[in-house]
């Protein structure tokens, strides 16, 4: 599969895509293969603050549950309602279904995390186990 | 072939096999429950007690009765402990005159079989381990007894619910089937030679002579979601050593006017003593999902039970669960909460099982 060379990825599985000061969330197609058939996203409500790292919501397929980590730190103005009615959006199309968008506290702070290209080689490295 | 695995009990399993072979918990589950769906369902133990004194055996550790057993039929039961609580739950088959055979849980092989073979000493008759022997494919569905009977000479038409017979199967003589299974479904469980060249090339036939039904291969997600919403039992969670008979609400299983069994001396107490806690249907009202060890919460916030298994249901299509409440929220209706990451979700109690498969016209 090849990634979206338009966003950036973190080693947890999520991608974001910055706009200006805008940057929106979701997760990668590896995630949701792995997830199998998601069933559930649980997202926080606009104005909530997400930091860097640290989690932000949960997805669940039908056998387990996942933390979603937020690849940076900021404040949610917009949630994908879609994905409460229709959560198996995302496995049809993990890099279209986006799941929050934020005002980025800091718009670089996404530079550090992986390109399109080295998310690609984590994953052969991580599937390869 | 592709499947997400996972170590389960000591065994390596599918949980869900690949889009591209039709998988997925959901595309199993659904093919079970409008199709056939087949399982590899080897990790299961099996015991034979055969000889002049096996139902005595039998009759002596498992509650149900065996003695209504003819050649042929099967029955579900338990094995008790002396406090009346569960050592495993198990499908009696009675194969010949003086010959039974116990299918019991992958986990509890072992166990299983020291309990027989210690508790049955005093009667003539053999206890044989033949778990390692067999491998075990269950075929489940509406459509499963078709696909079956195209890889076999048996009439399994005259085949009802819960008997058996033997055969040929795919060129292998006398194979053993039950028409049996976890799945709230019809279908067959069928007992061929566990060497590896005999299983795969059974296991591949059954996926070509299933084609034209669109049989899918299933691991133990859907097998768990199947189970659970015909609110069949798992071992370690709705029953265990901590939890009796009454609790567990298999009383019909449970024929306390059998002389003797063991366990049965406590579960008469229990019951002259009063059943605490019940084993309860919960279909979630508000947006979550309780899983197993949830907590089960009163309309106050106040800890009452436990979620022994949680999931969302694929063919109800809804979120369900079993738990252990006490019995005065027991009552179809009642309103409790189930805690899901720190928050009371709404829930109620509802009538079991969840599904229950369509009656089919003759």
């Amino acid at each position: 599969m090849a990634y979206p060379a338009d966003r950036k990825y973190t080693k947890e599985h999520e991608w974001i895509q910055v706009n200006g000061t805008t940057g929106t969330i979701g997760i990668t197609d590896y995630a949701q293969q792995s997830l199998g058939d998601i069933v559930f996203v649980e997202t926080p409500k606009v104005g909530a603050e997400l930091t860097a790292g640290k989690t932000f919501g949960t997805v669940e397929s039908v056998k387990a549950v996942s933390d979603l980590f937020a690849p940076a730190s900021g404040t949610v103005t917009e949630v994908n309602d879609d994905l409460a009615a229709s959560p198996e959006k995302v496995n049809k199309d993990a890099h279209g279904s986006w799941m929050v968008k934020i005002t980025l506290k800091n718009p670089s702070e996404p530079d550090r995390l992986l390109s399109a290209a080295d998310y690609e080689k984590f994953v052969a490295e991580e599937a390869g186990h | 072939m592709g499947a997400k695995m996972v170590e389960f009990n000591g065994w390596d399993m599918p949980v869900e096999y690949p889009a591209s072979l039709g998988g997925g918990i959901i595309s199993e589950h659904m093919a079970v429950r409008t199709g056939v769906g087949i399982f590899d369902v080897s990790h299961m133990g099996d015991i034979r007690l055969a000889g002049k004194q096996a139902l005595a055996a039998v009759q002596h550790i498992s509650m149900n009765d065996a003695s209504r057993l003819a050649v042929g039929q099967a029955q579900y039961s338990a094995l008790l402990y002396p406090q009346g609580t569960f050592v495993d739950d198990v499908i009696v088959h009675r194969l010949a005159e003086d010959e039974y055979l116990l299918v019991i849980n992958a986990g509890t092989r072992e166990k299983d079989f020291s309990w027989v073979h210690d508790n049955t000493g005093q009667f003539d008759c053999a206890v044989e381990n033949l778990s390692d022997d067999y491998t075990q494919i269950a075929i489940q569905g509406p459509k499963g007894v078709n696909l079956l009977q195209k890889l076999t000479d048996a009439d399994l038409s005259s085949v009802k619910f819960y008997w058996v017979t033997r055969g040929q199967v795919c060129g292998l003589n006398n194979i053993l089937m039950g028409r049996t299974g976890y799945t709230a479904e019809d279908g067959f469980e069928i007992y061929v030679p566990a060497d590896e060249a005999t299983s795969a090339r059974v296991w591949n036939e059954i996926l070509v002579a299933g084609k034209e039904f669109g049989v899918v291969p299933c691991g133990l997600g859907a097998r768990n979601t199947l189970r659970l919403e015909g609110k069949l039992p798992l071992y370690g969670h709705e029953i265990s050593d901590t939890i009796n008979v009454w609790e567990a609400g298999l009383d019909r299983f449970c024929r306390v006017e059998k002389a003797e069994f063991v366990g049965r001396g406590a579960l008469e107490k229990a019951k002259a003593a009063g059943v605490k806690r019940t084993l309860v249907g919960l279909e979630m009202v508000e947006r979550g999902i309780a899983r197993d060890d949830y907590k089960v919460l009163d309309d106050s916030g106040r800890e009452i039970g436990c979620v022994t298994s949680g999931s969302p249901a694929p063919f109800l299509k809804k979120n369900i669960a079993l738990a252990y409440v006490p019995v005065e929220f027991a009552a179809v209706g009642s309103a409790v909460k189930v805690e899901v990451r720190g928050q009371g979700v709404g829930a109620v109690v509802v009538p079991t099982p969840f599904y229950k498969r369509p009656k089919k016209s003759a």
